[in-house]
């Protein structure tokens, strides 16, 4: 046990995630030891990313402002909503640069073993965005597993009156992949999905 | 025995530091055992999909200090993919998991049972013959009475006095008879009654001519039933939906 401050910057490093007891001690002597100007440009960015960040009014995003970068973008095409679990998956799908659309960040999947369900999520606010007409195609880029699948499933048969086009991300081998490790569930998808080579 | 082998049903899954997960399975020969699939959220992973939630799988383990390791699995029969596509049929099985885990308790202690009527509960869901809460409800009531927990359906449950009774009284253990019965009991509809006792008893053609408001008042009293005797609530069952 150390006095006072240093114990109390270790204890609340400890609650970070991923971050044990050890870890918070080093990180916490670390600080210590660096210099002033380091520790408050740190201080700093946590302040501030407590202060100026919040979530789009649109899609749910994270957004400095109202709005979030990509719902601002006059170039990106409003006929298409993709509808992700979390805004790291946002980051993830921009990362690929094929998807010129908007998004929609639900804030998790239906996973009724630890309580979550369909009013927990950004459910009904993906539902006032579609009642415009402006949409024309919904994606539903949904963790592929079972409770990404059994959210899509259930936003699927939602949707399914408002007679837009509903698609779903593929699955199937990675690249780079090795086919005779490939298992049977994500090799099944695979052939389902298969395509014809048009040339 | 570090290195054994066992087949089962991955009840759930949680999160583990970077790429891990920790899976919580059934099994036939252990009972119920908790092991760490390393790197298994990684898209690369051999085995990650074939450690989801309903796949009957057959594994090698090895023994951990507190978590068992997977070392290798191979899929059995992946329940999921026909659970998925329906919703009521997704909810109605994650409270059939829920259960299991919560009805069997101890770990690495053997059952069979349960694990036979967790697959075989599993595999009527998938084939979509029976209406999903109904088998969920036959589920709930079977793996109840496994456990030593039968409700008394066709006799008094204090005295034991042969016969259909009016009153349910879910403290008391099942019905009971006019004379014994404690204050604040249902008196659920004769029907419904032999509902319960059709589910348990695996006679199907009764149970599928049944009424919905007997269905409804079916399930209102088994979740009443089985959260009284887990003394646990099962947060799925809020969220079952019907058909």
């Amino acid at each position: 046990m150390y006095e006072g401050a240093v114990q109390n910057l270790i204890d609340e490093l400890g609650r970070l995630p991923g971050v044990g007891p050890k870890s918070a001690q080093r990180i916490a002597f670390h600080l210590l030891a660096a210099e002033t100007a380091d520790v408050k440009r740190l201080a700093n960015a946590l302040v501030e990313v407590k202060e100026r960040v919040r979530f789009c009014s649109v899609c749910g995003n994270v957004a400095e402002e109202s709005e979030c970068r990509i719902c601002r973008d006059p170039r990106r095409d409003t006929a298409v909503i993709c509808v992700v679990e979390e805004s790291k998956d946002v980051v993830a799908i921009e990362r690929t640069r094929e998807f010129r659309g908007r998004y929609h960040v639900l804030g998790g999947a239906i996973s009724p073993i630890e309580g979550v369900g369909p009013d927990d999520l950004r459910i009904k606010e993906l539902m006032t965005r579609l009642a415009d007409g402006q949409i024309t195609e919904l994606i539903l880029a949904t963790d592929p597993n079972l409770e990404g699948e059994a959210t899509a499933t259930y936003l699927a048969r939602l949707v399914k009156p408002m007679g837009l086009k509903v698609t779903r991300l593929a699955s199937g081998l990675p690249v780079g992949g090795d086919l005779e490790y490939a298992d049977e569930v994500t090799l099944g998808r695979a052939f389902e999905g298969r395509r014809s080579l048009e040339f | 025995m570090s290195l054994y082998r066992d087949e089962g049903v991955v009840l759930r899954t949680q999160k583990l530091g970077e790429a891990d997960r920790i899976v919580t399975l059934l099994t036939r020969r252990t009972g119920l055992v908790r092991a760490v699939g390393k790197g298994v959220r990684r898209t690369k992973s051999r085995f990650g999909a074939r450690l989801e939630p309903f796949t009957h799988v057959d594994l090698q383990l090895y023994t951990g200090r507190t978590l068992d390791v997977i070392t290798q699995a191979e899929t059995l029969r992946a329940y999921g993919e026909s659970i998925v596509t329906d919703y009521p049929r997704y909810t109605a099985a994650t409270a059939m998991l829920e259960t299991a885990e919560k009805i069997v308790v101890v770990e690495k202690d053997p059952a069979l049972r349960q694990f036979l009527l967790l697959i075989g509960a599993l595999r009527t869901l998938g084939e979509d013959t029976h209406d999903p809460r109904l088998v969920l409800d036959a589920y709930l009531l079977r793996s109840l009475a496994v456990a030593g927990y039968a409700p008394a359906l066709e006799e008094c449950a204090k005295c034991g006095s042969r016969g259909e009774h009016r009153a349910f009284a879910v403290h008391a253990g099942g019905s009971v008879c006019s004379v014994c019965r404690p204050h604040g009991c249902a008196h659920p509809a004769p029907q419904t009654l032999r509902l319960m006792v059709a589910l348990l008893g695996g006679d199907w053609p009764e149970a599928d001519s049944s009424a919905d408001r007997h269905r409804a008042e079916c399930s209102g009293l088994v979740a009443a039933y089985l959260q009284w005797h887990l003394e646990n609530g099962i947060r799925s069952l809020r969220l079952v939906e019907r058909s």
